[in-house]
């Protein structure tokens, strides 16, 4: 007896009606037509027919559905209709994705793939970029900065920073922060710390209160103060071991007793490394007396309620053009830049990571074309399920919303899946971007990332859901109930190539995306720094308390370190410098032409400046061309000389030799040159050259002015050439330059392979994320092209066996369907060829090396993909040879 | 008569007047009402499930009918059909109506052949 119920229901399925209502009437209607087998049956009608005229009668598509429709409906609410509606068809999705598991997974893990990648790149988007600052009120917080007519942006001079905030009415106030490094000791090991030195204002003007203690008191932050700190909360936590009466207790830093005021709460983010604060006043340096330096100060201020930053950058410039007339040597051409502190924050990586949204935003898009095809595949074996709903009466809309909700339904799943992608994607993204993503902790799953999902999910679905939707809505019933299952409109396999066509083409330009990164940034990798990068081993150092006691036992104690280390067997060379190229720090000096007096600001120049010790070209392996380097007999006592660059030389002698000129130094005075190396990429390996400031000045340690000697020693890194491997060093190193009082620590250790591979840190980042979007991409087009391929070849199956029968050689089949194949593949190729000329030209400012539409990178990427598809086309050629024309022609 | 199809429209009109009237007597099923009907027209008028339940549904919602399950031993159960008060009513005034309207027919096709 055949199940009358299921097959009723089946009918009815479309109707829309409550569930109990449904079920009666199911049941009804079976009872009915089971009486009328019987019936038939008993008067000797064979049993299929018998089922037949049954089922016919009892719903067929003589049943008017519409009329039932209209009967039940007039009672049930419209709402609850609607929501009725949406359960039957929410249960009836769940039932045919069960019962096509392997489709579903598919299908799911497509999707998930590229809701993952969407979710884990928009989550860093929304950490990095949208996320306001985790301050209160952070849209009021602005940077302000200096601008010189070389630099855009510059840090700020203490004494203009101090002026700024007297004179301004348009902050409720202002703050200024620098970070340093603390030698810390007194508890066993000396340890380095990374903090800041900052105003007493800072913590006021960011909203901050510490979560145990205070911030700082003004009379904190004067010139003879006691010292007090406040430290970061992982500081107390994991090396001072939550001690919960911290406050009031005693450390001691860079030889001076702090006593902790406060601590910090976890979630305070202003600088990720720093471990202590330290009122600023505190930095006795003579750099924080001078308008002349700009010691890496960063000003920031909270503007009043109702004040645009328009109106406040307006009142900074007028108070630095006061200035700039107050103090022609040191202000003149200065201005002030404001900016929104998120913008100066995040604004460098805007469009880097914007850049990701687009190719992951493709990544979907493919995701979606794939799952697509597999929908208009299935959307064939279903013809005859539509053709009946549409007999019952059911309307275009209706089955357009039941494939939806299964569409909707499939993406959900995929969304769950894929929010788990994310959040290890995110990992992953993160580890591969340590240092290069502001904010980097602020990013993670939030309910605006879980939104996202969730809208990118049933966008997705609409997307991958309409067309199969739309072509099952339209299933003509008479067409498809005579068709049997095999054949289709022509129509379904023009979106088919379609789809895959856009497939290959989004291929195409993720591919020529990651391939032009990848070029760029192996052509970083072969640019001259103008040293020898190999074998260099750079740290951070800091000399024991004792050593600090004046300017000529520093200079002694940096000679007898250097000593010590000269005799590690395995070092060729050691020296000191002030700035390590690449590392991202700079250092300018402003100098004039002749021995006169120092001119106004505005008719000196600027070079970069590096106080170096005599072994530094040497230990870099930079070359000398002309003159001599530094040596040990350029002390304090000898007149002062330089080294200058190339570069430089070019510019103040001009087809002459410089040796032996004598030019003038801002705070330095009148110094001769002695010699002339050959130009460093200090700025960076493909910025050096369009920097504003690429003159190099080096200035030999031993004539560093007694004034400037205690600010100079914790920007000094100590760097050596070794034999062996520069990381095998170290212990012997940390030992030798620990020195007799063993309180001398070394930190931030790092060869300069690293310094320079992490100078490359962005461009590295965005190349992998590419590939790795590119890789998936590919992969799913090739996936696509295979899968519509196959399909095609079973759709086949009957031609092909006529073919063999008619006596085709494998050789032609296959060439048969390797020619449909690379149809389609030469038609993505050319659109998404065309598509890449034009979207690379927004990376251009990421390339180095290579043009945006460099042809042989597109090139590259089009046999990589034509090969690749190829593969996926010859696969169910193969298997089309396998075609027994007997079973093709049978299994009509 | 020489065409014993009855027309559509016949059908449409006077379906209602059937099924209440066979549901006078006695409850039935759906099965019993085709059935029914199939056998006292002499195969003249049938009505498929297509039709028929709609109809029942229909005289259900207007409270003319009312149905029920009933359970028998041995037997799937079935929903039986019995007229409701006002369904006795509408039959009354529908029966009266057809007459008065078989007459007036009779009166116009009859006197001519008579």
């Amino acid at each position: 007896m055949p199940d009358w119920n299921e097959q009723i229901r089946q009918q009815l399925g479309i109707l829309n009606l409550k569930p109990a209502r449904e079920a009666e009437i199911v049941e009804e209607l079976a009872q009915h037509a089971e009486d009328r087998y019987r019936e038939l049956r008993g008067g000797g009608v064979a049993e299929a027919e018998a089922r037949r005229i049954a089922l016919d009668e009892t719903g067929g598509h003589q049943l008017p559905a519409r009329e039932l429709r209209a009967i039940e409906r007039t009672v049930a609410p419209d709402r609850g209709r609607f929501l009725a509606g949406l359960a039957q068809d929410l249960r009836y999705g769940f039932r045919t994705l069960r019962k096509n598991p392997g489709f579903t997974a598919v299908a799911m893990l497509a999707l998930a793939l590229g809701i993952g990648a969407n979710t884990a790149v928009f989550s860093v988007v929304n950490g990095v970029l949208l996320r306001p600052l985790a301050y209160p009120d952070p849209s009021r917080l602005t940077m302000i900065s200096e601008t010189t007519p070389e630099f855009s942006q510059m840090s700020v001079a203490y004494p203009n920073f101090l002026d700024w905030r007297r004179e301004s009415r348009s902050f409720t106030d202002i703050g200024a922060a620098r970070n340093d490094d603390f030698n810390f000791t007194g508890t066993g090991q000396p340890e380095h710390l990374s903090g800041e030195y900052v105003s007493a204002s800072l913590f006021p003007v960011l909203g901050v209160t510490p979560f145990m203690g205070r911030g700082f008191l003004p009379e904190e932050d004067r010139q003879g103060a006691p010292c007090a700190i406040v430290i970061g909360y992982a500081f107390w936590k994991v090396r001072l071991g939550a001690d919960p009466n911290i406050l009031g207790k005693h450390l001691t830093l860079n030889a001076m007793s702090c006593a902790v005021a406060g601590v910090l709460s976890s979630d305070f983010r202003f600088s990720e490394s720093a471990q202590v604060y330290v009122p600023i006043e505190q930095y006795t340096s003579v750099e924080l007396r001078t308008r002349e330096a700009h010691p890496g100060i960063s000003v920031i201020g909270r503007l009043k309620p109702g004040v645009t930053i328009k109106t406040a950058q307006a009142e900074i410039a007028s108070i630095s053009s006061v200035l700039a007339r107050q103090y022609p040597k040191t202000n003149a051409g200065h201005g002030a830049r404001l900016v929104p502190m998120k913008d100066d924050m995040v604004g460098y990586i805007q469009s880097t990571l914007l850049l990701l949204v687009g190719a992951v935003g493709f990544v979907l898009i493919i995701a979606c074309a794939n799952v697509a095809n597999l929908l208009l595949a299935r959307s064939t074996a279903r013809r005859r399920e539509f053709a009946i709903r549409t007999a019952l009466g059911a309307d275009r809309g209706r089955i357009v919303r039941q494939l939806l909700t299964e569409s909707v339904l499939l993406s959900l799943g995929a969304a769950a899946i894929g929010l788990l992608l994310a959040r290890w994607g995110a990992r992953l993204v993160l580890a591969a971007a340590p240092d290069s993503l502001p904010r980097s902790a602020e990013i993670g799953i939030d309910p605006y990332v879980l939104l996202f999902t969730l809208v990118v999910s049933i966008v997705t679905s609409i997307l991958f859901g309409l067309a199969p939707a739309l072509r099952g809505a339209n299933a003509n019933p008479q067409e498809s109930l005579k068709e049997g299952t095999r054949g289709a409109g022509g129509g379904r396999h023009r979106a088919e190539s379609v789809f895959v066509t856009v497939e290959i083409g989004l291929a195409v330009i993720l591919l020529a995306g990651a391939g032009l990164m990848m070029q760029s940034v192996w052509r970083l990798l072969q640019v001259d720094p103008g040293f020898n990068t190999r074998n260099i081993l750079t740290m951070g150092t800091a000399l024991s308390p004792k050593a600090m006691a004046n300017p000529p036992a520093i200079r002694l104690a940096f000679e007898q370190m250097l000593g010590r280390v000269a005799a590690i067997p395995g070092v060729q060379s050691v020296a000191l410098t002030s700035m390590v190229p690449l590392a991202g720090n700079d250092s300018e000096i402003a100098f004039w032409r002749g021995t006169g007096p120092q001119p106004p600001q505005d008719q000196t120049m600027s070079a970069m400046f590096s106080v170096v010790t005599p072994d530094y070209l040497r230990a870099m392996q930079i070359p000398l061309q002309r003159g001599r380097f530094f040596t040990d007999r350029d002390r304090l006592e000898s007149p002062p000389v330089v080294v200058i660059d190339e570069v430089l030389a070019r510019h103040i002698s001009p087809g002459q030799d410089p040796v032996g000129r004598q030019f003038s130094l801002m705070a330095l005075g009148t110094v001769r040159i002695v010699g002339v190396a050959g130009h460093v990429k200090y700025w960076g390996l493909d910025s050096d050259d369009a920097a504003k400031i690429r003159d190099q000045i080096y200035f030999p340690f031993l004539q560093v002015p007694d004034k400037f000697m205690s600010a100079g020693v914790a920007s000094l890194t100590l760097l050596l050439r070794t034999g062996p491997e520069p990381l095998s060093m170290l212990s012997a190193v940390r030992a030798q330059v620990a020195g007799p009082t063993q309180d001398q620590p070394i930190y931030a250790v790092r060869t300069m392979e690293q310094t320079v591979s992490g100078s490359l840190a962005e461009r590295r980042f965005t190349m992998l994320v590419l590939i790795v979007f590119a890789a998936t991409a590919l992969l799913l087009a090739a996936v696509g092209i295979y899968g519509v391929m196959s399909y095609a070849v079973t759709r086949r199956t009957h031609e092909l066996g006529i073919r063999v029968a008619l006596g085709s050689s494998g050789g032609e089949i296959v060439g048969l369907v390797l020619r449909q194949g690379m149809r389609l593949t030469a038609i993505g190729l050319a659109g998404g060829l065309v598509a890449a000329r034009a979207l690379t030209r927004l990376m251009a400012g990421l390339l180095y090396g290579v043009r945006p539409a460099d042809p042989s990178t597109l090139a590259a990427v089009a046999l990589l993909l034509g090969a690749i598809a190829l593969l996926a086309c010859y696969i169910p050629a193969r298997r089309a040879t396998a075609v027994d024309p007997a079973v093709a022609l049978r299994c009509e | 008569m020489e065409d014993r199809s009855i027309d559509r429209e016949w059908k449409k009109g006077s379906a209602e007047l059937l099924l209440l009237s066979l549901l006078e007597a006695m409850p039935r099923h759906g099965y019993e009402l085709g059935k029914l009907i199939e056998q006292r027209s002499q195969g003249a008028l049938r009505f498929h499930a297509a039709s028929l339940y709609p109809l029942l549904y229909r005289l259900e919602k207007r409270g003319w009918i009312q149905g029920r399950w009933v359970e028998k031993s041995g037997q799937r159960r079935r929903r039986y059909y019995r007229l409701t008060p006002q369904g006795r009513r509408v039959l009354a005034s529908q029966r009266q109506g057809w007459q008065a309207f078989v007459e007036a027919i009779n009166r116009i096709t009859g006197v001519e052949n008579a």
